[in-house]
């Protein structure tokens, strides 16, 4: 089923701030196999000049796409979520993410189009702090395959 | 928040040497608590043959994020890296056994840009397939 245009340009703050603790960075780095003390050691982070435990590049992947599951699960949308594979993603930073950092998400859905059989929609999320310093954009854009059949 | 690495040293065509980052279910499961991304495709080969596919892939965003780890081992610092896409090519597929999957990644200075930028273009395989494409990071050097 083609996926509801309707949609596009649609907006979805995520539902409360995400805190950034040490643990979860900690558990990211170990779960991609990366010893960088940056992402463990505070001391190692401050050495290289970061105020506190660096994140690694794709760490936003774990809280990004929060609000927009609520998109996802709207039958009015007609995504068929068991058909859905990862096509592109793309992080631009304003600054790393650190430890302590409390951020806010907000998904819009930018672009949705068929490409042959596909279904593919792009989800374009701002992440921010509390206090509204910009930290980066994600571009995540899901393929539902045969959805354009 | 520096880069070990000099814009003044590194020219256009500069190649990185590739690196194997080898996967094996532990990783998968491991990545699947840690993202929140539990899609049985990536740990359940039942599952993941019962929708057409040969055997249990990893995730996409694992993959990227062995390549991403090609990058900030190269730039010496995660925090100088600002900008990173991929598009997913091909699947990694990790079979239950001793020898798992490996993933290749190696990268090429493809464009010097003004304030000490330089643009990656990463090529990251497994198997036979190319498992990235259009796979680019721009990093900011010292």
């Amino acid at each position: 089923m083609a996926l509801n245009r309707d949609y596009i340009g649609r907006t979805y703050p995520a539902p409360a701030p995400y805190e950034v603790s040490r643990v979860k960075i900690r558990e990211f780095a170990a779960a991609i196999g990366d010893q960088n003390p940056i992402y463990r050691d505070p001391e190692a982070a401050r050495a290289a000049g970061h105020p506190d435990v660096v994140a690694p590049p794709t760490f936003p992947i774990v809280f990004s796409l929060s609000g927009a599951g609520e998109a996802f699960a709207d039958p009015e949308l007609g995504l068929d979520y068991s058909m859905v594979v990862h096509g592109m993603q793309r992080f631009e930073y304003a600054r790393p993410v650190y430890a302590g950092d409390e951020l806010l998400c907000t998904s819009t859905i930018s672009e949705i189009r068929s490409v042959g059989r596909n279904e593919m929609l792009t989800i374009k999320s701002d992440v921010t702090t509390v206090a509204g310093e910009p930290v980066c954009t994600t571009y995540n854009t899901l393929v539902e395959r045969g959805g354009a059949a | 928040m520096t880069s070990t690495v000099k814009y003044d040293q590194i020219e256009v065509g500069h190649e990185i040497p590739a690196v194997d980052y080898p996967v094996h279910r532990v990783n998968l499961v491991m990545y699947a608590g840690a993202s929140g991304d539990f899609n049985p495709i990536h740990w359940n080969e039942r599952h993941a043959q019962a929708v057409g596919l040969p055997d249990v892939i990893a995730h996409g965003m694992f993959t990227m994020a062995q390549a991403g780890r090609f990058v900030t081992d190269w730039a010496g610092d995660p925090g100088a890296v600002v900008d990173y896409g991929v598009r997913f090519s091909s699947m990694v597929v990790v079979p239950d056994n001793e020898a798992g999957a490996v993933i290749s990644v190696s990268g090429v200075v493809e464009e010097k840009l003004d304030g000490n930028l330089v643009v990656l273009a990463l090529t990251a395989r497994s198997g036979d397939a190319r498992v990235l494409s259009r796979a680019r990071a721009t990093v900011r050097l010292a």
